[in-house]
């Protein structure tokens, strides 16, 4: 076999490896009595896929090829490490002996790996990165450099997480039904942080990381395809796919483009009707929640076919509906975007202008300044307009939104 | 008889600087076993333990309206508990003669503390 070909026959397994990763880790947990026996065991499977699978053909079923040899690996390792002390047998061959209760959610043990993944005693950026490492097959240093810290810092972060799950004892389990509406809630805000975090990066270098939107995604999949009953889960899987689904239109020549101004055309439209689909599956059910209701939200932009058929009541309602459950700043500036829409912009400032009082945290943020510099432009308040670009561009480092901004002060009369 | 609470600290300066192996504190493993000893014939053990790290802990607050759950101790200190003894002894005297032997034994200095309500005879 010719080296050009070796190297990508090593790079298709490797994606076929880290696709299966987090099955194969989260199937050998409890079997090997620990994470970093599976990912040891995982690692030694690897190494014989890049052996056997060139030669042999790849396997119909990949997965569970990986688990098996995984777990055999893990199991003759413990084996030696038993001869070699007799002593550690009994905490080698600790097994999950806990009663097997039925909890009325599908068991797999993926699920039991997120939740140990995002469980509320270990820090939040520290579930962020064991949930991409365990459950999305990520590298280290492929995590390091979506968050940007140095790789030593994200490999101490993840060793200190997985020691304190082994340490303090956090158990590998799907939690109970009354706990579990809330350690729901933790896994979601994991997988739409690293959603966000893709979507509009805070990176100065790039404006949107596919890798990160592409993996949040897949864990929004898995987690709707584990806990199909939750609506939330459901509303969170569609609010991501529809803003996806416009991500092709959002960057013109390195520039952001603001949603009225997206060419329509280039929107993904198998994944607006996938998306489309889920918000009515969820909000069918009839417990409206965060996700649901910002889904549906994305569903009505979705829905017009160019930005002046914008129905911008059922967003205002929406919104309000929104502002109910989440009484949060955030809310209420995109509450007063749509204001302008139905009231025009001199009343959407008025109620912009009554937030910061509220929330000194708004003045940091971005969309805020960038929000009224908007309506201020609108309002033909060109100094005002001006100073509040300058304000938004100072709290933001990504390229595409700084290019945007620029473009549109350098575009206000009198500068 | 009272009830009182042994209790020794770490300090995480310490720890970093620490050079010394397992097998080095094997002789410490053993005295405190020996104290463990003697705390039990003289009926004097209630109950001792030893702490994970520092960095295993984790804080719970539900004095507000949903329990908040934190990664990490409640003080940020260098120092921090690592382990304690509960022991039965007939007053502070005895507590501290107890206390001047744990101190030996783990080679590390033992805070003394009387437990607020007298047990039940």
């Amino acid at each position: 076999m010719s080296e050009a070909l070796d190297v990508t026959a090593h790079a298709a397994i490797e994606r076929i490896f880290r696709e299966e990763y987090g099955r194969v880790v989260a199937s050998l947990v409890r079997r090997l009595g620990g994470i970093d026996a599976a990912e040891e065991a995982a690692g030694e499977a690897l190494v014989v896929a890049l052996e056997r699978w060139p030669v042999d053909g790849t396997p119909p079923n990949p997965g569970a090829w990986l688990t098996t040899t995984a777990a055999r690996k893990g199991i003759d390792r413990i084996r030696r490490e038993q001869r070699r002390d007799a002593k550690h047998q009994a905490a080698l061959m600790v097994q999950d002996d806990t009663p097997h209760e039925p909890t009325g959610v599908v068991e797999d043990d993926r699920l039991r790996l997120v939740f140990t993944c995002c469980h509320p005693a270990l820090a939040p950026e520290a579930r962020v990165a064991l949930t991409l490492r365990l459950l999305g097959g990520l590298t280290v240093a492929e995590i390091a450099q979506a968050f940007l810290v140095p790789e030593t810092t994200m490999a101490q972060r993840i060793t200190r997480a997985k020691a304190k799950i082994r340490d303090a004892g956090i158990p590998f389990r799907v939690p109970a039904a009354d706990d579990l509406p809330e350690r729901v809630s933790a896994v979601m805000a994991v997988v739409y942080l690293v959603f966000n975090e893709g979507y509009l990066s805070g990176s100065a270098e790039t404006p949107i990381r596919d890798e990160l939107t592409g993996e949040a995604i897949r864990l929004g999949r898995l987690l709707h395809g584990l806990l199909p009953s939750l609506p939330e889960v459901t509303g969170l899987l569609a609010l991501m796919l529809l803003i996806e689904a416009r991500r092709p239109s959002r960057l013109a020549g390195g520039e952001l483009v603001p949603l009225p101004e997206q060419d329509r055309g280039g929107w993904d439209r198998a994944l607006v009707a996938e998306g489309h689909a889920l918000v009515r599956e969820c909000l069918a059910i009839g417990r409206p929640g965060r996700y649901q209701l910002l889904a549906a939200v994305n569903a009505v932009h979705t829905d017009a076919p160019t930005a002046a058929d914008t129905d911008w009541g059922q967003i205002a309602r929406l919104y309000d509906q929104l502002y109910a459950l989440d009484p949060s700043p955030l809310v209420a500036l995109n509450r007063a975007v749509v204001l302008a829409e139905l009231d025009g912009p001199e009343v959407a400032l008025a109620e912009v202008d009554r937030l910061p009082a509220r929330q000194a945290a708004l003045a940091t943020y971005h969309a805020f300044h960038a929000t009224r510099a908007d309506l201020l432009r609108r309002l033909g308040r060109s100094a005002d307009a001006r100073a509040a670009y300058d304000a938004a561009l100072a709290a933001t480092a990504n390229p595409a939104e700084r290019a945007y901004l620029t473009r549109r002060r350098d575009q206000l009369s009198g500068g | 008889m009272s009830q009182y609470l042994l209790s020794v600290h770490g300090n995480r300066d310490e720890d970093a600087a620490e050079t010394r192996t397992m097998e080095d504190f094997q002789p410490i493993f053993e005295a405190v076993e020996r104290f463990n000893e003697r705390l039990r014939s003289e009926g004097a053990w209630v109950f001792a333990g030893g702490l994970q790290q520092i960095d295993r802990a984790t804080t719970v607050d539900n004095t507000g309206d949903a329990p908040i759950v934190t990664d990490g101790p409640y003080i940020e200190s260098k120092e921090y508990l690592g382990g304690f003894w509960v022991i039965e002894a007939a007053d502070h005297d005895a507590a501290l003669a107890w206390a001047v032997e744990g101190s030996k034994a783990c080679q590390g200095k033992v805070e003394v503390r009387p437990f607020q309500d007298e047990p039940e005879a």
